[in-house]
C-alpha cells in the first residue's frame, strides 16, 4: 500500500515568534538581562539575617495586634484619612464629570478635547506622593495637603475613564436627540449621561476606595492622615502598632468594597 | 404614580412619585450635609494663611526649581538601571507568586470554596489594600534599606492586582471548552493546560505587562522610604533643598513613566 | 413642502453617496426611498435635517433654505422635522415618557430639560401622541423593558411631539417582524395623513413599500432611477434599480398582499380626504 511507504507527518506546536533568529535574540537577551539585575541586587546578608527576627516580630504582631498603645493617634490619623477620602473624592467628581465629557472626542468640537486630554496628561503622569511633598511645600502640613492632592489624582483618573465611556457610548440615541433641534447642554444630559450614569457611580466608587489606600501613603510626607502614624510606628519599630494599623486599612478597605459592590448591584 | 390627574382631563407627568422625590432630595441634601462636616473636621487644624499665600510660595520654588542642573544627569544612571530592576524583577515574582493564588480564588479552579477560596481572596485584599509604598516602608524596617526591599515590596503589592484581575478572568472563562477537554478523559492537570490556560493567556499576558508599567511609575518614589531607585536621589535633593536637581529627576521621573506607557501599550497591542 | 434641488454629498474617503439629486415632496405625501444597500438612501435624509452635511445642492423646508443655517437656527429647523431610526435610538435606560418628552428640547431650557420640569403644554402633547400610537398604559416603564415594536411607537411619538412638518424615517422597520412591520407602517402612514405630514420612508423591503406609500423613488448610486407610484414599479423598474434578478416573485407577493391590506388602505385614503389640517393639529 502507498499509505505504508508515505513518511511519517511530523507536527510541533508553531512557535509564538516566527523568525528563529528574532526568537533566539530574544531568549538570549532576556537571559543576560536577567543575569545583569540579578548580579546588580546588592543583598547585605548579615543585615538580613536581622532582619528575619524583626520579619518574625512582624508577623507575630499581625496575630496579635496592639490598638491599644497609640489608639489616640490612630483615631485621629484615621478621622483625618476618612474626611479627606471624602472631600477629595467629592471635589474630584464635580471636576472630572466637565473634564470628563470634554475630552470624549465624539461630543465636543476638537479644541475642547484637546485641552481636556492635557489636563489628564498633566494629572495622571505626577505620582501622588510627588504631588504631596510639592503640596506639602506650598500650603504647610496637614490633611488639607492631602486633600489637594487626591482631588488632583482623582481628575486625572475619572476623566479618562469617564471620557473612554463616552466614547465607548451608542451613537443612534445621541443622533436621534441631535435631530430633534436640542441644544448641547440638553444633549448631554439625554443622550449622554444617563447611558454612562451606571458606570460613572461605579468608577466613583472604586475611586473613593483608591483615595483611602492613597490617604495613607500621602501622610508618610506630611499630608495628614493615618500614614504619618503607621510611619512613626514602624520607625520606632512597634510592629504591633503597625499591624493594628494595616488591619484597619485593609477592614476599611473590604467594607467598602462590600458595599459599593451592594449599591453597583441595585443600579443596573 | 408620577402621572397625575389634573382637573379638566389633562394630565400631569413627574419622573418620580412625590415620595419619592423628597427621598432623592432629602439623600441629597444629606450627602451634601455629610460633606460640609467632613470638610469642616478636616480643615480644623488648617492654618488658612499658609493656604492663602501657597501662590507666592509655588512661584518661590518654582524660581528656584529653573533652570533644572543638566551636569547631574550622569549621577542619575545607576538609580534609574536599578529603578528598572526593582519594577521588573518585582512583576516577575508577582507573576510567579499570584498565578497559583488566582486558580485557588477563582470559583471554578479551586480545590475549596469553604476554606481556601476565602483564605486567597483574603491575601489579595491584604495585598491590594496596602500601597507599595507602605509595603517598602515595612520592609526597609525588616530587611534595612536597599533595592530587594524595593523588590519585594513592588512584589507584594502586585499579587493582589494581577491575582484579582487574573482570578475574575479565570471565572469568566467558557466552561464549554474545559467541558470539552474533560469529556475526553483528560486528567485535571491536562483539563487546565489545555482548556483554561489557553484561554486566560492573553489577558494575563496583557495584566503582566500593564502592572509592570505602573510598577515603573511605583518604584521611581520608592526611594523616598529608602527601598532603592532614583527617589533615593529625590528624597537627599529635598532634604537638602536642592531645587535644580529635583527639576531634574523629576523630568527624568516623568521621561520614564511616559517610556514605560508606550512600551506596555505596544506589547499589549501585538499580544492582543 | 420640502424641495431638493441638485443636492451632492461627497465623502472625505472620495466616494460619492449622492449624484445631484433633485425631488419635491408637497405636505402630505408619503414617499417611500427603496435602493440597494450603500445606494446613499440614509445619506439623503440626514442631509435634509444635516445630521450629514452635504457637499452641494439646495435643501428648501418651507421657505427655509437648511444647507445655509448654522447653530441655533439649525435647531429651530430641526424642529420641524421628525425622525424615526431603524434601531428606534431610544435612550435606553430613560423611561417611555423620558424618551417622548426628549422630542420637546429643542424649545425647552437646558435646566428644564435637566430637571425634567417640562411646560404643561408639552406633558398634553406627550400624553396625546401616546395615546395615538398605544402607549398609555407603559408611559412609566423604562424604553429597555419593551418590545421592539413598542420601542418604534416610542420612536414615532418621539418624532410626533416635535410637532414636525415633515417626517424623516430610516429603515423603521428593519429590526422588526413582518406583522409588526405592518402594524408600524400603518402607524406612520395614518398619523402622516392625519397631521397632513410629509414624509421620506427609507426602506429595504419593497413590497411594503409598495403596500402603503403613494409615491416610490428610486435610488442606485447615488442616483434617482425611479419616481414614479407603487403601481408603476415593474420588473423593469426594479432591475434598473437593483440589478438584474428574477422579480416576478416580489410582485405576485405584493399583489396578494395588496389585497388583505385593501380595507387598511382604503381606511387611510377616508381619513386622508377628511383630514384637514386644523382637524390635524387638534389631535
Amino acid at each position: 500500500m502507498s499509505a505504508a511507504h508515505a513518511p511519517a507527518r511530523r507536527w510541533r506546536p508553531p512557535p509564538l515568534i516566527a523568525n528563529p533568529y528574532l526568537r533566539y535574540a530574544l531568549l538570549v537577551g532576556a537571559a543576560l538581562y536577567l543575569a545583569l539585575a540579578l548580579g546588580s541586587v546588592e543583598v547585605n546578608w548579615a543585615r538580613l539575617s536581622d532582619g528575619w527576627a524583626r520579619g518574625l516580630r512582624f508577623v507575630s504582631g499581625f496575630l496579635e495586634p496592639n490598638f491599644s498603645r497609640r489608639w489616640d493617634d490612630i483615631v485621629q490619623g484615621m478621622i483625618e484619612s476618612l474626611t479627606m477620602t471624602v472631600t477629595s473624592t467629592v471635589m474630584g467628581i464635580a471636576i472630572s464629570v466637565p473634564i470628563g465629557i470634554g475630552a470624549a472626542r465624539n461630543v465636543v468640537p476638537r479644541p475642547v478635547y484637546y485641552v481636556c486630554r492635557s489636563i489628564i496628561a498633566v494629572s495622571r503622569s505626577l505620582q501622588e506622593i510627588i504631588v504631596a511633598i510639592l503640596l506639602v511645600a506650598m500650603v504647610g502640613f496637614g490633611p488639607f495637603a492631602g486633600f489637594l492632592t487626591l482631588s488632583f489624582a482623582t481628575i486625572g483618573f475619572l476623566s479618562k475613564l469617564l471620557a473612554e465611556d463616552i466614547e465607548d457610548i451608542d451613537p443612534a440615541p445621541v443622533e436621534a436627540i441631535r435631530a430633534t433641534g436640542a441644544p448641547w447642554p440638553s444633549l448631554i444630559a439625554f443622550g449622554v449621561l444617563p447611558q454612562v450614569a451606571p458606570r460613572l457611580l461605579g468608577l466613583s466608587l472604586y475611586r473613593l476606595d483608591i483615595n483611602f489606600r492613597e490617604s495613607a501613603v500621602v501622610g508618610i510626607v506630611g499630608a495628614g492622615g493615618i500614614g504619618a502614624t503607621l510611619n512613626t510606628a514602624i520607625d520606632r519599630y512597634e510592629f504591633d502598632s503597625a499591624a493594628a494599623i494595616l488591619i484597619l486599612i485593609i477592614a476599611i478597605v473590604m467594607a467598602s468594597e462590600y458595599v459599593s459592590g451592594l449599591i453597583r448591584g441595585r443600579v443596573k | 404614580m408620577p402621572v397625575t390627574a389634573l382637573p379638566e382631563g389633562l394630565r400631569s407627568w413627574q419622573r418620580r412619585t412625590p415620595r419619592g422625590q423628597i427621598a432623592v432630595w432629602f439623600g441629597w441634601l444629606l450627602a451634601v450635609a455629610f460633606t460640609v462636616f467632613c470638610w469642616r473636621v478636616m480643615t480644623q487644624g488648617t492654618i488658612w494663611a499658609f493656604v492663602w499665600d501657597a501662590p507666592t510660595q509655588a512661584a518661590d520654588i518654582g524660581a528656584r526649581m529653573v533652570p533644572p542642573r543638566w551636569s547631574y544627569f550622569p549621577a542619575l544612571l545607576k538609580p534609574l538601571w536599578d529603578t528598572l530592576n526593582i519594577a521588573t524583577l518585582g512583576t516577575l515574582a508577582a507573576i510567579v507568586l499570584s498565578v497559583p493564588v488566582a486558580f485557588l480564588a477563582a470559583r471554578n479552579t479551586t480545590p475549596s470554596v469553604a476554606f481556601v477560596r476565602p483564605l486567597a481572596l483574603f491575601v489579595i485584599v491584604a495585598s491590594r489594600s496596602i500601597n507599595s509604598i507602605i509595603w517598602a516602608l515595612l520592609l526597609v524596617a525588616i530587611l534595612g534599606p536597599g533595592v530587594l526591599a524595593g523588590i519585594v515590596a513592588i512584589a507584594l503589592r502586585s499579587i493582589g492586582f494581577i491575582g484579582k484581575l487574573l482570578y475574575e478572568a479565570i471565572e469568566e472563562i467558557d466552561e464549554g471548552q474545559v467541558e470539552a477537554i474533560r469529556a475526553t478523559g483528560a486528567s485535571g492537570a491536562q483539563t487546565l493546560a489545555y482548556g483554561i490556560v489557553p484561554q486566560i493567556m492573553p489577558a494575563f499576558a496583557g495584566i503582566s505587562v500593564f502592572r509592570w508599567d505602573i510598577n515603573i511609575r511605583e518604584s521611581t518614589v520608592l526611594g523616598l522610604v529608602g527601598a532603592g531607585g532614583i527617589g533615593l536621589n529625590l528624597e537627599s535633593s529635598l532634604n537638602t533643598l536642592a531645587w535644580p536637581q529635583v527639576t531634574l529627576i523629576l523630568m527624568v521621573i516623568l521621561a520614564t513613566v511616559v517610556v514605560s506607557e508606550w512600551v506596555s501599550a505596544k506589547v499589549r497591542h501585538a499580544i492582543i | 413642502m420640502l424641495t431638493i434641488a441638485g443636492l451632492s454629498k461627497r465623502y472625505a474617503k472620495g466616494d460619492k453617496a449622492l449624484d445631484d439629486v433633485s425631488l419635491g415632496i408637497p405636505a402630505g405625501q408619503v414617499v417611500g426611498l427603496i435602493g440597494p444597500s450603500g445606494a446613499g438612501k440614509s445619506t439623503l435624509i440626514r442631509c435634509v435635517n444635516r445630521l450629514v452635511e452635504p457637499t452641494s445642492g439646495s435643501i428648501r423646508l418651507g421657505d427655509t433654505e437648511i444647507t445655509r443655517l448654522g447653530g441655533a437656527g439649525l435647531r429651530r429647523a430641526r424642529r420641524r422635522m421628525g425622525m424615526i431610526f431603524q434601531e428606534y435610538a431610544l435612550v435606553e435606560r430613560l423611561t417611555v415618557m423620558e424618551n417622548v418628552l426628549s422630542g420637546r428640547l429643542g424649545y425647552v431650557g437646558f435646566w428644564r430639560a435637566f430637571l425634567r420640569r417640562f411646560p404643561q403644554a408639552d406633558m398634553d402633547r406627550a400624553f396625546a401622541v401616546l395615546e395615538r400610537v398605544g402607549l398609555l398604559d407603559h408611559v412609566d416603564k423604562r424604553a429597555d423593558e419593551l418590545s421592539g415594536g413598542q420601542r418604534q411607537r416610542v420612536g414615532i411619538a418621539r418624532a410626533l411631539v416635535q410637532e414636525p412638518d415633515i417626517l424623516l424615517v430610516d429603515e423603521p422597520t428593519a429590526s422588526l417582524d413582518p406583522k409588526t412591520s405592518r402594524q408600524i407602517m400603518r402607524l406612520i402612514v395614518e398619523v402622516c395623513a392625519e397631521r397632513q405630514l410629509a414624509a421620506i420612508v427609507n426602506i429595504h423591503d419593497v413590497a411594503l413599500a409598495q403596500m402603503f406609500v403613494q409615491r416610490i423613488i428610486g435610488l442606485k448610486a447615488g442616483r434617482v432611477v425611479f419616481d414614479g407610484s407603487p403601481e408603476a414599479l415593474d420588473t423593469a423598474a426594479l432591475t434598473a434599480i437593483y440589478g438584474e434578478e428574477d422579480w416576478s416573485r416580489t410582485i405576485r407577493e405584493v399583489e396578494d398582499d395588496a389585497a388583505e391590506e385593501a380595507a387598511a388602505q382604503d381606511a387611510v385614503r377616508v381619513l386622508r380626504a377628511q383630514a384637514t389640517p386644523a382637524a390635524a393639529r387638534a389631535l
